[in-house]
């Protein structure tokens, strides 16, 4: 290690430093120099011990968080696949199958997101951040399989440079740049990000082919275009159903929520509040069913509320999401309002938006641009409650 | 019975170091320095010149702007060296120390039949005025001024930090002078703090004339911030004065005997130190004295004070003006291979990221820490963390955005009038992003008090 570090200091970095032949290379030298070693810097000002958490420990925490989702996707991809083709086969070539078509996208979502991070910090000169280690997991796991790896680059590139550095880089940002790419992805290629042909992967070999019937529409698809869906409750709640890598599985999300709460980086606040936010707007509906217009809404908005919350991209989206601490709100209790209305504007996106059943990506955004406001009210609150008392001491 | 509060958020940081309850042999002192940036907000001018004869309670310096308030030599002596920094700033006067102590006469009085302004102009003349810092701002008190109420924690919650009933033990009657004296300095209560989870000492509980409460909770609980936000915050145009039982032992001293006698005691403390035990010394005491082949071999940071708060300083430094503890740790300047992965036990962290926090709910862990800083400075990221450890009805991220951003308005009204650095200090520690929070509390002091005033 300590050889390590002696060749790094006298032989690489001198070519970085100024006067340095790379001397603009200076931010990809000192992000791989720090990626290695946490620096030996003692503190000079302040207090004189410190936690022993930063910010790589914490974003590589919620990769760690995200790890089951991405197993499970991996698998269940390929699961969807074998299935869809009516073949049997093993855990392992279903696995295989998956990681095949999941690296790939994982690979470049960290190769493209990066490099345009690196980029952009050599041009402006800036430090590099560790916020894309996890934008770069999370990006994957929120896109469709059939998704070409081009829009995945292009919408990591889109995130990183509108989402998060033309702001001023992690921390700066008012839109989760992962919710960013999907938005983008969704907006620019719709047919990509939607319909039936996209969830599963199809494709053929010599002598396959797609089983009769096969539709390939997820749970909210077939719940808005039919009123119901041939996935029970228990196969959302496990998994084993249409929908992008990484947030089909209840299960696997929940692992990764325990984690989150558990180290204390994500916030239980917001989670908590958003599925109370989910099922009231559910429980709403269920109560509202019998007055919609359509047999199809009817049906939809009588989906019993934890079988609202157990499909599509919810539970993903408030346990990984929604508790950017970035983009949401900061405070405590503005943390319990934000979470709320995500749940409930999610459920209620989902059920009144016929061309877009998921709705907890648009909710979050929205609330994104929201959570300031909503901190400053409650900041408010807290000024005036000074304020009190000084009229009180006066009055007294 | 005294009230108990109960505090719940903060923590106890618990170091190996703590000093033996026994005091060492005491070492004549040769050498104490004052340093004018023990104390804030005052123009310092120069009252003593290198070679000048003086005595202890003669003037070193005095405050420009308001000439009756002196910072007085702790010793008698000759002025061997005044100190000077960037742009002739004056760092500290050294005092070659007599071996044996003359003293001015200020006169001994029961401060009890003295007026308001003669107990004034006796601590201003004396140096002992110096002690009392004002809020907001954690300045020099002014003397023209009175506040609501006077506040003094009777114990430290800080790591290592020494028992102060035992750190005080025998100086019951001084302090009772020191109370009489102070309970002339303003119509409102005088608050003492005291720790519920202790017995508390004679000193403190037969002290008359102080309103006593007791708080029960980690680390910041006796920091005398915390207690004035719990009893009686400070509103806007309101003035509260703080002290610390050593200094009212001190000004007790000066009633009781006309002296000013800077003797204190204090810990010798931290992981480093070989003989931890308490000393007998003065304010302004060379820490070469207590450290020299005391600590062991290698790169180590000698701190006068606490880790939170204390001053780093160099084996020829001098203690603090408000320092009761010299604290040696080592230095963290060892870069970590994949340190940010590795789940290190001997690291401490609030955040569950360590296994620290599940081993601290096994036994009674104590870590020895070093000062590295454990990663690099960011941007505010992580939400939730400060408030853990800060237990005041303000919301301290935000603070710290509105100094940043010299937003006045935003500092008055979310609470800055309340605080001063040392109630950031867990705030500091805890912080992922590492920045330098008591650094922006004080700039923040600063631009209020140059602005607002």
């Amino acid at each position: 290690m300590k050889a390590l570090n002696d060749f790094l200091e006298s032989k690489v970095k001198p070519y970085f430093e100024e006067g340095g032949k790379l001397e603009k290379y200076w931010p990809v030298y000192d992000g791989l120099e720090t990626f290695l070693f946490v620096p030996g810097h003692p503190t000079e000002q302040g207090a004189h011990i410190r936690d022993g958490i930063d910010l790589k420990r914490t974003m590589n925490t919620v990769i760690m968080a995200l790890i089951p989702c991405l197993l499970f996707g991996m698998w269940n991809v390929g699961y969807q696949h074998y299935l869809a083709l009516g073949i049997d086969a093993t855990f392992i070539d279903q696995f295989v199958f998956g990681a095949i078509k999941v690296l790939p996208i994982v690979v470049v979502s960290y190769a493209v997101g990066l490099g345009a991070e690196f980029l952009f910090c050599i041009i402006k000169g800036h430090q590099i951040n560790e916020g894309y280690l996890v934008t770069g997991m999370l990006i994957p796991l929120i896109m469709p399989v059939d998704i070409p790896l081009w829009m995945v680059a292009l919408s990591c590139i889109f995130a990183v440079i509108i989402g998060k550095e033309v702001f001023g880089g992690t921390g700066m940002n008012i839109f989760n740049p992962a919710l960013l790419a999907r938005a983008f992805a969704f907006f620019a290629y719709p047919s990509f990000m939607s319909g039936n042909d996209v969830w599963i992967n199809t494709s053929v070999r010599d002598g396959q082919s797609v089983v009769d019937g096969f539709s390939g529409a997820t749970v909210l698809g077939e719940l808005a275009t039919a009123g119901s869906t041939h996935y029970s409750v228990l196969d959302a709640i496990i998994g084993t159903i249409p929908g992008s890598i990484g947030e089909t599985s209840v299960i696997a999300i929940a692992l990764g929520a325990g984690l989150l709460i558990f180290t204390g980086i994500g916030s239980w606040r917001i989670m908590l509040s958003a599925l109370a936010g989910g099922a009231v707007m559910g429980i709403i509906f269920n109560a509202l069913a019998p007055y919609a217009i359509t047999e199809v809404q009817q049906a939809f908005m009588a989906v019993p509320f934890w079988h609202q919350l157990a499909v599509g991209g919810f539970a993903f989206g408030i346990v990984f999401m929604a508790t950017d601490p970035v983009t949401a709100s900061q405070t405590s209790t503005g943390k319990w309002i934000y979470g709320f209305l995500i749940g409930f504007l999610a459920i209620m996106i989902r059920i009144f938006n016929p061309a877009y059943p998921e709705g907890v990506m648009l909710a979050i955004l929205f609330m994104n641009t929201m959570a300031p406001l909503i901190d400053h009210y409650v900041l408010q609150a807290n000024i005036k409650k000074r304020k009190k008392r000084i009229s009180l001491k006066a009055r007294a | 019975m005294s009230n108990v509060i109960k505090i719940k958020r903060g923590v106890d940081i618990k170091l190996i170091g703590e000093a033996e309850k026994e005091f060492a042999s005491p070492l004549p002192i040769e050498t104490a320095a004052l340093k004018p940036d023990d104390f804030y907000g005052v123009r310092m001018k120069l009252a003593a010149r290198e070679g000048d004869e003086v005595k202890a309670g003669t003037p070193l310096f005095f405050n420009k702007d308001d000439d009756q308030v002196k910072f007085c030599s702790p010793v008698s002596g000759e002025v061997a060296q005044v100190i000077r920094g960037a742009k002739r700033k004056i760092l500290e006067v050294r005092v070659l120390a007599d071996k044996e102590t003359r003293y001015e006469d200020f006169g001994a009085a029961d401060p009890t039949t003295l007026e308001r302004e003669e107990i004034v102009s006796k601590l201003a003349a004396s140096g002992c005025w110096s002690f009392i810092r004002q809020r907001p701002y954690n300045t020099v008190a002014d003397t023209t001024k009175e506040p609501k109420a006077i506040f003094i924690s009777g114990f430290d919650s800080a790591p290592l930090a020494p028992d102060l009933g035992f750190l005080l033990e025998g100086q019951e009657e001084e302090f009772q002078a020191g109370i009489h004296a102070l309970s002339k300095l303003t119509s409102g209560k005088i608050h003492l703090g005291l720790n519920a989870k202790e017995t508390p000492a004679k000193i403190f509980t037969e002290t008359k004339g102080v309103t006593i409460t007791r708080y029960d909770g980690p680390h910041p609980a006796g920091v005398v911030g915390v207690q004035i936000a719990k009893i009686d915050p400070i509103n806007k145009g309101e003035t509260v004065w703080t002290l610390t039982p050593e200094h009212v032992v001190i000004m007790g001293r000066l009633f009781l005997t006309g002296k000013y006698d800077a003797r204190i005691n204090i810990a010798l403390t931290g992981s480093e130190v070989k003989e931890k035990k308490f000393h007998h010394t003065i304010l302004g005491a060379p820490v070469k004295h207590f450290v020299e082949n005391n600590i062991t071999e290698g790169n180590n940071r000698i701190i006068s004070g606490n880790v939170l708060t204390g001053t780093k300083i160099t084996e020829d430094g001098y203690l603090g003006s408000f320092e009761r503890q010299v604290t040696v740790i080592p230095e963290g300047d060892e870069p970590e291979l994949f340190g940010w992965l590795i789940p290190k036990p001997d690291k401490f962290s609030i955040s569950r990221t360590l296994p620290s926090w599940f081993m601290r709910k096994l036994g009674d862990v104590q870590y020895k820490l070093d000062t590295g800083q454990h990663g690099e400075r960011r941007a505010f990221v992580v939400t939730g963390q400060y408030e853990q450890v800060f237990p005041f009805d303000i919301y301290p991220v935000q603070l710290l955005k509105a100094i940043i951003t010299q937003d006045l308005d935003g500092m008055e009204n979310l609470g800055l009038y309340e605080v001063v650095e040392e109630d950031f200090a867990l705030c500091e520690v805890v912080c992922t992003s590492k920045i330098p929070v008591q650094s922006i509390v004080r700039e923040g002091l600063d631009l209020m008090k140059k602005e607002v005033g």
